[in-house]
């Protein structure tokens, strides 16, 4: 397991997402709100690119006729057959228990670039794998 | 393959003999409806089994006017003698259920209950019926429930696979309240009001193709019934498929499953798999059984099926489903057998769960 700088943080706002290539895997990484978060851009039904997927909120409902809408923008759908995954945990909606999608551990770290007369100290996306 | 002695037979078919046989138990507005329309004339045989099918009865059991069960005699010399059944549902399928005018209807399904009561179930304690209510009504259907459910001997309520609307639906809803509130389950019968096509398609032409696609109208009322969220609105209420033919339901599941997980969102209140739901919740009973043509095939069925609870032994008496004594499908694992003869229709049906298996009640 290593260490990989995949971003600045502000090139991904809160809401926003950004498919990296890290050790010949594509890998999305997602701000929610500040916090970022990196899943494998292959969806567990078939394989799909899950991480072009739309990102929507939990639609929930414990009775016909009482709507809830939780979690918002914290849902990832699969552009083929519409399963939703957690951003957070990877965890389907519709199997929770059997299906999951892969993720990875993220950080935000300071580092420190320096260049010939300039030094940029910024936070870096930081993906473990 | 034939009976071990003292099992639940969940669909058995007393048949009203004519409109005249109700007459006495109508109530005297309706009475006197029905003769000055000349209704007391009509059989109100329903589409779906008309009495001439020979589906609609094996031949050795019709009686004179070519009718079958319209009587107990018959019904116990041929039914409840031979096979010794300990309890038997009576479920009566009648144009009454499904009259234009909901209060004719309701006084019509009033009749057939108190014909019921009075030839039947009052004459031996061996049968048990479903109540038959008026299906393009809930609020009447949960009218005639209230007049009825301190009845123990009524375990059930019973509609069709087909009517004006999606069972789902919640102009339904009523009815399920109070089949909730008795703990009545809703008894789905094979058969349509024919206020649509009994194919999606359209009308068909022939007895064969109607009668096939029961079938596709029982998954259309199941599916409904996932969709519309009745399970979860009425978390203890149970629902029996009857006579449905059985080996269309895993693939149906398999569907429903599937393209639920992509739609899931349209649905929230489905939070598990429907197949999850109706294990839990739905029953089948087991005639008529479309079997597979091998017997490795019908375990695999039952295999698919996935629960031994769900199966409910019936022998769908007087319809023409097996010949002789043969009355139960080839091929099912006798290790299955107690449970459907016994268990599972107890379980089922809450007003039969203190039966034993010689039919007596335990205090
Ligand atoms: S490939 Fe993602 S839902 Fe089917």
């Amino acid at each position: 397991m290593a260490k990989h700088v995949v971003a600045r943080t502000a090139e991904i706002p809160p809401g926003g997402r950004k498919l990296v290539t890290v050790r010949g895997r594509e890998i999305g990484i997602f701000n929610l709100d500040g916090e970022f978060f990196a899943l494998f851009n292959r969806c567990p039904h078939q394989g799909a690119a899950l991480c072009s997927g739309e990102i929507v909120s939990r639609l929930e409902s414990a009775l016909p006729g009482d709507y809830r809408l939780s979690r918002p923008g914290e849902m990832l759908r699969c552009p083929w057959h519409c399963w939703e995954f957690d951003i957070r945990t990877g965890q389907s909606w519709c199997e929770p228990n059997s299906v999951h999608a892969r993720t990875f551990p993220v950080t935000t770290e300071p580092l420190v670039a320096e260049t010939v007369d300039v030094t940029i100290a910024e936070r870096y996306v930081v993906v473990t794998l | 393959m034939t009976l071990t002695h003292g099992a639940i037979d969940c669909d058995i078919h007393p048949t009203v003999p004519s409109a005249r046989a109700l007459l006495p138990h109508l109530e005297p507005y309706w009475r006197e409806h029905l003769l000055r329309r000349g209704l007391e004339r009509e059989s109100f045989d329903i589409s779906a089994y008309p009495s001439g099918s020979p589906l609609t009865a094996r031949p050795d059991w019709r009686g004179a006017n070519g009718l079958a069960a319209t009587n107990l005699a018959a019904i116990q010399a041929q039914l409840l003698d031979p096979f010794r059944p300990s309890a038997a549902i009576c479920n009566v399928l009648h144009g009454a259920q499904m009259m234009m005018s909901e209060d004719l209807s309701l006084a019509l399904c009033r009749g057939i209950n108190n014909w019921l009561i009075a030839e039947f179930l009052d004459r031996d304690p061996r049968l048990r019926a479903s109540i038959t209510v008026p299906i393009h009504s809930a609020e009447l259907a949960a009218e005639e429930v209230e007049r009825l459910a301190g009845d123990p001997r009524f375990v059930q309520i019973l509609l069709l696979a087909m009517a004006e609307l999606p069972l789902g639906r919640r102009q339904m809803w009523p009815l399920y309240k109070v089949a909730e509130k008795y703990r009545l389950p809703i008894g789905i019968h094979a058969g349509s009001s024919f206020r649509h096509p009994p194919s999606a398609g359209g009308w068909g032409s022939l007895y064969l193709e109607d009668y096939v696609s029961y079938a596709q109208g029982f998954a259309g009322a199941l599916n409904s019934l996932l969709a519309e969220g009745v399970f979860q609105k009425f978390p203890d209420l149970k629902v029996v498929l009857i006579e449905s033919g059985v080996s269309w339901l895993p693939a149906s599941l398999w569907r429903i499953d599937k393209t639920w997980r992509g739609v899931r969102s349209e649905v929230p209140w489905l939070a598990q798999l429907p197949t999850e739901i109706v294990r839990d919740r739905v029953r089948m009973t087991l005639q008529p059984f479309d079997s597979p043509p091998d017997r490795a095939a019908l375990a695999r069925v039952l295999d698919q099926i996935g629960s031994d609870d769900m199966l409910l032994y019936s022998s769908d008496y007087p319809h023409w489903q097996f010949d002789g004594m043969d009355v139960l499908p080839d091929g099912l694992p006798p290790a299955l057998l107690p449970k459907i003869l016994f268990d599972n229709p107890r379980a089922t049906y809450p007003r039969l769960a203190a039966l034993n298996p010689v039919g007596e009640t335990t205090a």
